[in-house]
């Protein structure tokens, strides 16, 4: 009886939280321009977003390049940056650590927000031009404190001996390093990545700050922008919910290849 | 073993010049004005200012609303979750997370639509509800990490000495996730406090929060100011983080 209320509680909350996702997945399937009205079932929504021929042209799907670009850049460069830096920061010892930790730490604190406005002024005290590279900048600091921080625990149980076995049998430190060192960190870089992707996947106000007047669009910007004229582009529907089937797909994947480790792995993150 | 250390210097660097470096520049033009020049007028401003003041205030009171009803709604998940015999699937854990990978402001807009569509006028109440579904996650998942991986026998060594379940979870259970607690509280209250965007979805425009007024002033291209409001914003978090996170170490110390 207890679990029986305490599995009901769960799976209340999740139908709330979950309603808003179900309310997008359901409005893909008809043709209104309005979120929120049905005009009948349709599936040409989904059609317009496969054939390309998106109401108001093609900034959705520029817009989605630009995110995964953006999330696929940030996120290997905060891997490897944010992995060699662990292993610095696993061999600092004493107050030296603790500041790289604090700094390392910030980013993850500070809101949004203050990131954006933070790194906007800095642009604009260095004259960077902003675009691209300075979105992509932004999403490095922001992203590698989660790298560092998946990576570090993972370096605390390595057998040490096993780097310095491989240096007295000959290898060279960069051998050492690809061959003995990554091999076992990559668990922890792996989930660093998602993370970190993750991370710059989701992020609007960072973007926001950082992208300048190119007209330089990710998809929270693109829905921050239709939502202001007043009116979403219906294709945002289908691709929001095809987005969160894929995610679906590819964890159900992980779950059953892996068992129930992945799953215990994955809550780590 | 020196040398390995070495491999931290370009973070450092990194970190020195994109996380250190903008935080003080926030703090330099606050006190800057439009000529460069030294000046108090953004701060003072800011204290004369009634629109900035009042939305201060509504977002403060926002965020404290959002932040326990979080934890009144979280805290019993996150128990439950970690309990074997209540939960036996990791998955439903996996579940509470999904929904952060579907874009934030797609699903708060979705949220709107879905509390218009139910008859709500959008307000205070939908602002905070909405608020609810996008940060509930974030208050669930450092709690039950922490339940997740406490020692269960403390528990049991209470009840042998005849707690009643009630008494060990007051005086066990609870007390020993409090660092669960504090970080679910750091993760739900900060963005809350910081939002901008979300609550002109919930609320039809009606409330604008502070992350808004700072981000109207930087983009009307009133830096100074909008960096005066940053460091208002910056102070509360340092204040926030400092009280929670004093806290924290003091009770990680104690559970030995």
């Amino acid at each position: 009886m207890k679990k029986f209320f305490a599995q009901a509680y769960l799976w209340i909350l999740l139908i709330l939280l979950y309603s808003p996702i179900a309310f997008i997945a359901i409005y893909s399937f008809t043709e209104a321009k309005a979120f929120g009205n049905w005009t009948g079932f349709s599936t040409k929504l989904y059609g317009n977003l496969l054939t390309g021929n998106i109401t108001g042209g093609h900034g959705l799907i520029q817009a989605l390049e630009n995110t995964l670009l953006i999330a696929l850049v940030s996120a290997v460069a905060s891997m490897i940056l944010g992995t060699i830096s662990a292993i610095g920061i696993y061999h600092l010892r004493g107050r030296k650590r603790k500041a790289v930790q604090f700094l390392n730490s910030l980013p993850m604190i500070n809101p949004d927000v203050i990131t954006g406005v933070s790194l906007f002024l800095l642009f604009v005290f260095l004259g960077f031009s902003q675009g691209y590279l300075t979105v992509i900048l932004a999403h490095i600091s922001f992203c590698t404190p989660y790298v560092v921080l998946s990576v570090l625990p993972r370096l605390g149980q390595l057998n040490p001996n096993i780097y310095e076995a491989a240096l007295d049998l000959g290898a060279t430190p960069a051998q050492a390093l690809w061959k003995v060192l990554i091999p076992q960190l990559r668990p922890g870089m792996l989930s660093g990545f998602v993370l970190a992707f993750t991370m710059s996947l989701d992020d609007f106000a960072v973007t926001f700050f950082t992208r300048g007047t190119i007209g330089l669009e990710t998809l929270s910007t693109f829905i921050y922008a239709d939502a202001r004229r007043g009116g979403l582009t219906p294709e945002l529907r289908p691709l929001m919910t095809l987005i969160f089937l894929i995610i679906l797909v590819v964890l159900g994947l992980l779950n059953t290849r892996q068992g129930k480790n992945a799953a215990q792995n994955h809550i780590n993150l | 073993m020196g040398k390995r250390s070495n491999w931290a210097l370009p973070y450092l660097i990194f970190l020195i010049l994109f996380v250190a470096l903008p935080l003080i520049l926030i703090a330099l033009y606050a006190f800057r004005d439009g000529n460069g020049s030294f000046t108090l007028s953004n701060i003072t401003k800011f204290f004369t200012d009634g629109d900035a003041l009042s939305t201060f205030a509504v977002s403060i009171e926002v965020a404290v609303e959002n932040t326990l009803i979080c934890l009144l709604l979280g805290y019993p998940a996150a128990w439950i979750l970690a309990n074997r015999d209540l939960n036996k699937s990791a998955v439903t854990a996996i579940l509470f997370i999904l929904p952060m990978w579907v874009n934030a402001l797609m699903r708060t807009l979705a949220t709107a639509e879905l509390f218009n569509s139910l008859g709500f006028t959008l307000g205070k109440g939908t602002l905070i509800f909405g608020m609810v579904y996008d940060y509930l996650p974030f208050m669930i998942y450092p709690i039950y990490n922490v339940l997740q991986k406490m020692d269960k026998s403390y528990g049991e060594a209470a009840a042998d000495l005849g707690a009643t379940p009630a008494e060990v979870f007051m005086k066990v259970t609870l007390p020993l996730s409090k660092p669960g607690i504090f970080s679910g509280i750091l993760m739900v209250f900060m963005p809350t406090v910081s939002t901008f965007a979300i609550s002109e979805f919930l609320t039809n425009n009606k409330i604008k929060l502070f992350g808004t007024i700072i981000q109207e002033n930087i983009n009307s291209s009133m830096w100074n100011y909008g960096a005066a409001l940053s460091l208002f914003m910056l102070v509360i978090i340092g204040l926030t983080t400092i009280l929670l996170g004093g806290e924290d170490r003091e009770i990680e110390g104690g559970t030995l």
